[in-house]
């Protein structure tokens, strides 16, 4: 294991959106008027690991930066600072052909199946369109169409049809078979089945579980919900306002939450039960990623918080084998904290 | 005890060019003063239109064609449209899911409120800025008589819902009907709303329809549950009676293809094809194209039958 790369590396990764430039702003900062501007930090330092096989489950809020991270592992967009590793290769050291590969290497499937496919081609065009691009058709293409649209359960008299006869569960099959028409090995998937009927959702669940043992793929997963997470990772990592604060293998971060945020969401994913409890949610609300506070992100709103959470961000650290978080209750607790956390 | 709410046989067609979709068909329930209907269908299923229905609110091609709204022992189907406007917004309110569409971008938060309280009550400009204030505080908004002057974008989304939720409660209405109104937040902030909701219906005696496609909140928060497919209830009864015996397929089947139910790594357990297309669904169970248990009975369609105290159910093959 330790011989093959990780199919998927961020090294320190870090993505500021700059603001809109407005002429007015600009001549006031340059006469002294006004601070410079102020971007806003979606990622900051992030490193992530995806081994070959693997299935990664990558939880947050909105906002929290896990698309961007997904769009830049995808190399769909280049980070402001760190490098993506594919295959161990890094992604910008890539040119011609090998640079090629590394991309169809590693799909993006998008949460809204409506908006990713071109309501003017018929399905067929849609499948083929980038595999006959890259020469990656053998034999007719027909059969190359309804070949994929089969391994993703879809008659393949359908292919003449349009997106829009569709249902959104089948869209979203279309949408796969599009992303395995040019044999990926990695899909990043951004909120696949959040668009979805539930009935539909454990079908396309099942669908994933199913290419993932027929094609060998890797996944990076990307979902707020916390169930779906559970049920198709292997490891869960958590994200709160750009930085990860802690991951695990998923039966241990399910067992033994570690990070305040982490036990917190864990408490409030609605799960189905039989008698209606009460609430106990944390309070507050993620701060803008553009006024990030000083210190642990997550301190304005942890009850936990101590001195140290102000003005230090807490490094990710291992805290049991395969399990990081980033706390500063993990390092050698003080009495009144430990006493906190008892309660 | 007299029920806030008693929805009987309601009927609600859309006239198509293709011919009628009947989006209610048949829908019978009630809520009682400080209860919690969680009302659980998927997309198409009639569940909001039922909620829209109950407030008088379908427009042409829609119409409720049958049955009656019975709210506080009135029937409110036959109102006209002066005195229907009287009981929304004041005995009767509304949350809907994207609080983005229901406030108006180019007035404060603080004229939503002072203009809701001014509309049904006469009160002066003065009292309704002090009322609306508290309102505010009620739902947890920070600071409230500072935020009063701000605009619906400066807020974020779990925050405007937090206004649309004090806009409905400033009469103290009787009946409070919400399509889904946490389903565009994240979960930490969802926690927040549902604990809201779930004190202010005790505390208040406030009856609540909770609209949800996710039988996991609805759960968490009802005492009731009625499931919607195809513009029939399928299955109603208390919650715990439902959720821990489902008897008809289709809840069963829900229940079991949520994530968090199953085995990880496992297949989910599925319910085969898709939901149908509401003009295709002629005579007959809705559901038994799908159904494993279907028998030659449902081609006739199922009344609905009483299964237990309480629960109700449409389905000739109960499952125990």
């Amino acid at each position: 294991m330790s011989t093959t790369p990780p199919a998927l590396e961020a090294r320190g990764v870090s993505q500021v959106y700059a603001p809109p430039k407005r002429a007015f702003e600009a001549l006031a900062r340059r006469l002294g008027a006004a601070p410079p501007p102020k971007g806003i930090q979606a990622l900051d330092h992030v490193d992530l690991k995806v081994e070959r096989g693997e299935v990664v489950g990558l939880v947050g809020e909105s906002g929290c930066g896990k698309s961007t991270l997904a769009r830049i592992v995808a190399g769909i967009r280049k980070p402001t600072s760190g490098e993506v590793l594919v295959d161990g290769k890094p992604l910008a050291s890539l040119a011609g052909r090998e640079a090629v590969a590394a991309k169809l290497r590693t799909q993006m499937i998008f949460q809204d199946p409506y908006a990713s496919l071109n309501p003017r081609m018929r399905v067929a065009e849609i499948i083929a369109e980038a595999p006959r691009l890259h020469g990656l058709i053998r034999g007719s293409e027909s059969d190359f169409v309804d070949r994929a649209l089969e391994r993703t359960g879809l008659d393949p008299s359908f292919k003449q049809r349009f997106p829009h006869q569709f249902s959104g569960g089948q869209r979203q099959r279309v949408v796969i078979a599009r992303a395995l028409a040019v044999n990926p090995g990695v899909l990043v998937c951004d909120e696949p089945v959040s668009a979805l009927d539930v009935s539909i959702q454990a079908q396309v669940l099942n669908l994933f579980l199913d290419l993932r043992e027929q094609l060998d793929l890797t996944y990076l997963f990307i979902s707020h919900d916390l169930g779906v997470v559970q049920h198709v990772s292997d490891r869960v990592v958590i994200m709160y306002l750009g930085r990860i604060v802690e991951e695990a293998p998923t039966d241990e971060i399910f067992a033994r939450p570690n990070h305040p945020y982490t036990r917190a969401l864990l408490a409030e994913t609605p799960r189905i039960a039989l008698e209606p409890r009460d609430f106990n949610p944390i309070s507050g609300e993620m701060p803008s990623p553009s006024n990030t506070p000083a210190g642990c992100h997550f301190h304005p709103r942890c009850p936990y918080a101590m001195p140290i959470c102000l003005t230090a961000a807490p490094p990710l650290e291992t805290i049991a084998p395969g399990h990081r978080s980033a706390c500063h209750l993990n390092k050698v607790p003080s009495p009144e904290t430990t006493e906190e956390i008892q309660e | 005890m007299e029920q806030t709410l008693a929805v009987r046989d309601l009927q609600t067609h859309f006239a198509t060019p293709d011919g009628v979709l009947r989006a209610v068909d048949g829908v019978s329930f009630e809520v009682a003063p400080g209860r919690i209907l969680g009302l659980v269908g998927e997309s198409g299923s009639g569940k909001s239109v039922t909620g829209f229905s109950i407030l008088g609110l379908i427009e042409p091609p829609g119409e409720v064609v049958g049955g009656s709204v019975a709210f506080e022992g009135r029937d409110i189907t036959r109102l006209p449209e002066r005195e229907m406007r009287a009981l929304r917004g004041d005995r009767i309110a509304m949350v809907f899911q994207d609080p983005m569409m229901t406030l108006n971008p180019v007035l404060t938060v603080g004229t939503h409120l002072v203009e809701t309280l001014r509309a049904h009550r006469s009160m002066s400009r003065a009292e309704a800025g002090r009322r609306a204030c508290e309102a505010l505080a009620l739902v947890g908004i920070p600071a409230p008589a500072e935020r009063l002057d701000a605009y619906p974008h400066e807020f974020s989304g779990g925050m405007r819902q937090r206004v649309a939720i004090a806009i409905a409660l400033l009469h103290r209405p009787a009946l409070i009907i919400a399509d889904e109104p946490t389903t565009a937040l994240d979960v930490t902030i969802q926690a927040q709303i549902l604990s809201e909701v779930q004190k202010l219906a005790r505390s208040q005696g406030t009856a609540v329809i909770w609209i949800s496609h996710d039988l996991a909140v609805v759960s968490a928060l009802a005492d009731d549950i009625a499931v919607m497919y195809a513009g029939r209830i399928v299955e109603r009864g208390p919650a715990r009676e439902v959720l821990a015996s489902p008897a008809h397929p289709y809840t069963r089947g829900l229940i079991a293809s949520v994530a968090s139910q199953n085995q990880r790594g496992q297949r989910l357990r599925q319910i085969r094809g898709m939901p149908p297309r509401l003009l295709d669904l002629g005579a007959g169970c809705a559901f038994r194209a799908r159904c494993d248990h279907a028998t030659a009975a449902c081609e006739r369609a199922p009344a609905e039958s009483a299964f237990a105290a309480g629960h109700h159910l449409r389905c000739f093959n109960p499952q125990r």
